[in-house]
């Protein structure tokens, strides 16, 4: 190039600032939960603590890299990337490593990689390249097809993998959907059936559907201008019915057992006393547990490293999916409400900084770093409060795992670099 | 709307997470408690159990540490079963037996594996356990009987079992609790309280540590040591006195209604309901149905009471202004009454018969006239029966003694409503239940209340409820043993009641029974019993019945003697009376021949008389 013209580049503070103090914040706790009055080396590399500082050097430093590669080589390269995140995703079934009865790590030496975790990133990007395509117009179905294969694809591969809870992520990129102009019936509909799956679960197959056919009626009736309103109310009765009897027929064939077993806690469907006893050994024990972690931590909590729950491991997985509940027991009320405050002002900062873009490629993207981000927020914290199912996901940057924590401070970079570009567009 | 609806949904998230953290930990939060936390293990630590004393400071019970080999099943790895069984000195098959006992009781909660090894086994073992993961000995104690004496009144401990648990729930599983006597009757003050240590566990509930430094721990605080009113030495005597025999000697200290002895006989080692072979040993004794050893014959035997209720008959009638003390009667060896002209007979030989000689000679025919004569006053005889009723009770008879020994029988005195119900045309008077007279009828009692009538008597006209509590470390005895309770007689009744006992020891029943140089007044019984063999009323051989007091001149020991079918009541209950009183007055034995009669007594052949399913005769001397 004549004359290199200097790229400037504003790295958002406010990202950085919240990531170093959640990865801080994270290291410690994954400290507490793993240390019962044993001295402290961190530089000791067969604690949980000690692996984890070293999980989040290496992503710092990756994350480094990822922010001084340019722009223009993620929009290029996206489908590519996806490509090959799906043919890993596929080796898998060849070479994987099957941990918990789900196919989804590779064995690398001493440790362990968790490909799915960086599908989240590759997808992001694909998706992101798919909708700033000139060509793309999302009000024509083929191109709703197209979208839809993307994100789906994964899915199918990690579900046929027995991992349904890392599945599920995906599902959050219809907020990107919806924001990039998806029409609105779509999330009426999604919206729709997840309220009616959930009633028919909770109160009977009867009551779901008279109160979604009485609702379907009084709503179509009380819209003026609506044309074929007979037609339509008969229709969009019969999907809701299909939904009720859809609901069922996958809770009782296709759900496998265990997955059943947390929709009746996280509802409460299960009456038979004897039950609820033997679930509260088992499934439920993690839940009980993590909530009394919580809950004996009172308004400012116990004190670190003075969790009683917490240092006789009473909450398996504390470290990774519920530790959260550490966070809970140790820093109180208190504690946990900061905690909340800076995951929410971290994504909203990223909807923010995304509306602000210059183009389509980094508003899309960043909408779907700030999906993936709360879906894990929002299941992860939801579990361990007991308000959602038990889906074993991480807490992004809080919970133990070097996978995790890598493709999260890439899928971050990769947002900050394509934000702090955008001095440089116009 | 597009643009603001991911927003608002992460708001609405974030503030439904922090409703919902507020209503965890603040608003439902509990109070912390490290009782409730189960991250935390709560160890109790056992107080010495109080120490008890005999009257003269002579230590009757303590402790002695005990060690059980506790096993956590979950815990133990594999290991040489053949050294381990030799170590413990168990067979393999006890071994197996107790692993998967344990096993399928709890893998994580310690079981007793082998309980109460001796200090010996215990100093050998200590330091071998270690090698066996999941083995360890657990310290506890045990009572320690220091004397061979009292068993009946000292009781025993043993584990407590739910209903325990349920009445009082300072009680945990595997604690010890008094079962018998006064380790029951005080169980509250000999007990003490617990400690708790509080132990931080891991959710295999394996201990990683003290919790906060053991800060929050509370100390046990020893038991109160108690004092009873036993006399050791007397309490020996007496049943060493009653080897052979069944039935029970009562000493109260009239002044105070301390029990100085409550011999129970057949009597056994307190130290056989200790330790290993404690269960078995409980067994053998209760096995035992002709002898019961482990009834405290001394509360719950009830028999009818015999002559020695003379007294009582005779001070009321003194009392009532039916007699005085020149009456006299003249009894021809029988009593005539009714319209039938129904006979009593009556063994004192026949002659003159006032208030002190029908004492002295036991006359029934005395009795029965005076008693007759007592219930056809003015008044109705529903009336004068009830307030001779009442008159009776006034002296612990007929009722519980409401003391502080867990056990006892109300025995029987009867009012006029009982014989209303048993002759429902009410058609019955003195004549009818004549017998109550001599004591035999409805009348019945238990030795404890004989003693406490003559503890009475010898105090002419109170007594104070019989206990066996002397002092409690740290504490008072409870108020009711020192309130006086009056008996509506006038004193000087009872000193002419006194003359009649002191004559018994000179010129009646009981004048081969005196003791060199103690003035006693006492009074025979010999008191008919029957059984049913076979669906039949059967009579057997009277019992022995004395009852006394010494020395005439300020009583120190009023003392009830009840021999089971002992036949007369001078023979072998007066001889056991008079060597009490000697032993306990004088401390020493000068009636060496009448010792030697009465320990070498042995009246087996009476006790198996009902049992033989053959004939048999009764009250051959």
């Amino acid at each position: 190039m004549i004359g290199k013209r200097k790229n400037f580049l504003r790295l958002d503070w406010v990202i950085i600032l919240v990531y170093f103090l959640l990865i801080g914040f994270g290291i410690g706790n994954i400290l507490s939960s793993s240390v019962s009055g044993e001295e402290i080396n961190i530089f000791d590399l067969t604690t949980l603590y000690g692996k984890q500082i070293l999980y989040a050097s290496f992503a710092i430093f990756l994350g480094f890299i990822a922010i001084s590669i340019e722009v223009k080589f993620y929009e290029r390269f996206s489908s590519v990337f996806y490509l090959i995140s799906i043919l890993i995703l596929i080796s898998l079934f060849f070479f994987g490593k099957r941990v918990n009865g789900a196919l989804s790590w590779f064995p690398l030496g001493n440790f362990n990689l968790q490909p799915s975790e960086f599908v989240k990133i590759t997808v992001a990007l694909a998706v992101s390249k798919f909708i700033s395509d000139f060509q793309t117009d999302l009000t024509k179905i083929i191109d709703q097809s197209k979208l839809l294969l993307i994100i789906v694809i994964p899915i199918l591969i990690i579900i046929s993998q027995n991992d349904t809870g890392s599945s599920i992520v995906f599902f959050s990129l219809f907020f990107v959907l919806y924001r990039e102009g998806i029409s609105q019936n779509y999330i009426k509909s999604i919206f729709g059936i997840i309220i009616i799956s959930i009633s028919t679960l909770k109160f009977s197959l009867l009551f779901s559907s008279l109160i979604s056919i009485l609702f379907v009626t009084l709503y179509y009736l009380s819209k003026k201008r609506v044309r074929y309103k007979i037609f339509k109310i008969v229709s969009v009765s019969i999907l809701c019915l299909i939904t009720c009897f859809g609901t069922i027929f996958s809770y009782e064939n296709i759900l496998k057992n265990h997955q059943r077993n947390y929709i009746k806690v996280w509802l409460d469907l299960e009456k038979d006393p004897i039950k609820i006893k033997k679930m509260e050994k088992t499934i439920l024990y993690n839940l009980n547990e993590s909530k009394k972690a919580i809950s004996s931590g009172g308004l400012t909590g116990k004190g670190y490293l003075k969790g009683t729950r917490t240092m006789g491991n009473f909450v398996p997985a504390q470290h990774s999916d519920y530790i959260f509940s550490t966070v809970g027991e140790e820093w109180g009320f208190l504690g946990s409400v900061f905690i909340i405050i800076l995951y929410s002002l971290l994504i909203i900062r990223i909807i923010y900084l995304s509306e602000n873009q210059k183009n389509k490629f980094s508003r899309v993207y960043g909408y779907s770093t700030a999906s993936i981000l709360f879906i894990h927020f929002f299941i992860n914290i939801g579990m361990v409060l007991g308000l959602t199912p038990t889906i074993g996901i991480p807490l992004p940057f809080l919970s133990y795992g070097g996978s995790s924590l890598i493709a999260f401070t890439l899928l971050l970079s990769i947002f900050l670099r394509l934000d702090g570009n955008k001095i440089n567009e116009w | 709307m597009r643009k603001i609806l991911f927003l608002l949904i992460v708001l609405a998230t974030s503030f439904i997470f922090i409703a919902r953290l507020y209503y965890l930990q603040v608003y439902a939060s509990e109070p912390y408690s490290i009782y409730e936390d189960n991250a935390i293990g709560k160890v109790y630590t056992y107080p010495k159990r109080g120490y008890i004393y005999d009257r003269n400071n002579q230590l009757l019970v303590s402790n002695q540490p005990s060690y059980d080999v506790m096993i956590v099943p979950g815990l133990v790895n594999k290991m040489d079963t053949i050294e381990f069984c030799n170590l413990l000195k168990i067979s393999k098959d006890y071994f197996i037996n107790k692993i998967e006992r344990t096993g399928k009781y709890s893998k994580k909660i310690p079981s007793v594996f082998l309980a109460h090894l001796s200090k010996e086994d215990y100093g050998f073992l200590a330091e071998k356990i270690r090698k066996f993961d999941g083995f360890y000995i657990q310290k506890r104690n045990l009572r320690q009987y220091n004397t061979r004496i009292g068993a009946n009144v000292l009781g025993y401990v043993a584990e407590v079992n739910r209903s325990n648990i349920e009445k009082d729930n300072y009680y945990s599983q595997g604690d010890i609790i008094g079962k018998q006597g006064v380790e029951l009757s005080y169980e509250k003050y000999l007990r003490g309280e617990k400690g708790i240590k509080f132990i931080q566990k891991d959710r295999f509930n394996r201990d990683i540590g003290k919790f906060n430094d053991g800060k929050n721990d509370i100390n046990s605080i020893a038991g109160n040591d108690l004092t009873i009113t036993i006399d050791s030495q007397l309490q020996d005597y007496g049943e060493l006195l009653m080897s052979n025999k069944k039935g029970a000697i009562v000493a109260i200290e009239p002044e105070s209604g301390e029990l100085l002895a409550l011999v129970s006989a057949p009597s056994y080692n307190p130290n056989l309901l200790v330790g290993r072979e404690r269960s078995k040993n409980y067994y053998e004794l209760y096995k035992d149905s002709i002898y019961r050893p482990l009834i405290d014959k001394g509360l719950l035997s009830t028999f009818p009471a015999g002559s020695p209720f003379k007294i009582i008959v005779g001070l009321i009638a003194l009392n009532e202004k039916i007699i005085n003390d020149k009456n006299s009667i003249y009894c021809d060896g029988k009593y005539i009454y009714g319209k039938k002209k129904k006979s009593m007979k009556c063994h004192c030989g026949g002659g003159y018969r006032n208030i002190y000689n029908g004492i002295s000679e036991s006359c029934n025919s005395y009795f029965a006239d005076i008693y007759r004569k007592t219930i056809s006053k003015e008044n109705t005889i529903s009336e004068n029966f009830d307030n001779w009723s009442t008159n009776v009770k006034s002296f612990g008879l007929g009722n519980y003694l409401n003391n502080d020994l867990p056990i006892g029988k109300k025995g029987m005195i009867p009012n006029s409503d009982f014989y209303d119900r048993w002759y429902p045309d009410f058609r019955w008077g003195p004549t009818t239940n004549l017998s109550n007279s001599i004591g035999q009828g409805e009348i019945l009692v238990t030795p404890i209340q004989l003693a406490n009538m003559m503890a009475a008597v010898a105090n002419k006209g109170f007594y104070y409820t019989p206990h066996i509590i002397k002092k409690i470390e740290g504490d008072s005895i409870p108020l009711r043993f020192r309130i006086r309770k009056d008996i509506n007689i006038e004193k000087e009744y009872f000193d002419v009641v006194e003359v009649g006992l002191a004559e018994v020891m000179k010129s009646g029943t009981g004048k081969l029974l005196n003791v060199p140089g103690i003035e006693i007044c006492g009074k025979s019984g010999t008191a008919e019993n029957f059984t049913k063999i076979n669906g039949k009323k059967t009579q057997l051989t009277d019992h022995s019945i004395f009852v006394a007091y010494a020395p005439k001149k300020d009583p120190k020991i009023a003392i009830a003697v009840f021999v089971e079918n002992g036949y007369y009541g001078s023979t072998w209950a007066g001889r056991i009376s008079s060597l009490m009183i000697e032993k306990y007055i004088k401390g020493f034995t000068t009636l060496k021949k009448t010792e030697e009669l009465v320990i070498n007594k042995n009246l087996s052949e009476e006790y198996i008389k009902p049992y033989s399913n053959k004939k048999f005769t009764i009250n051959k001397l």
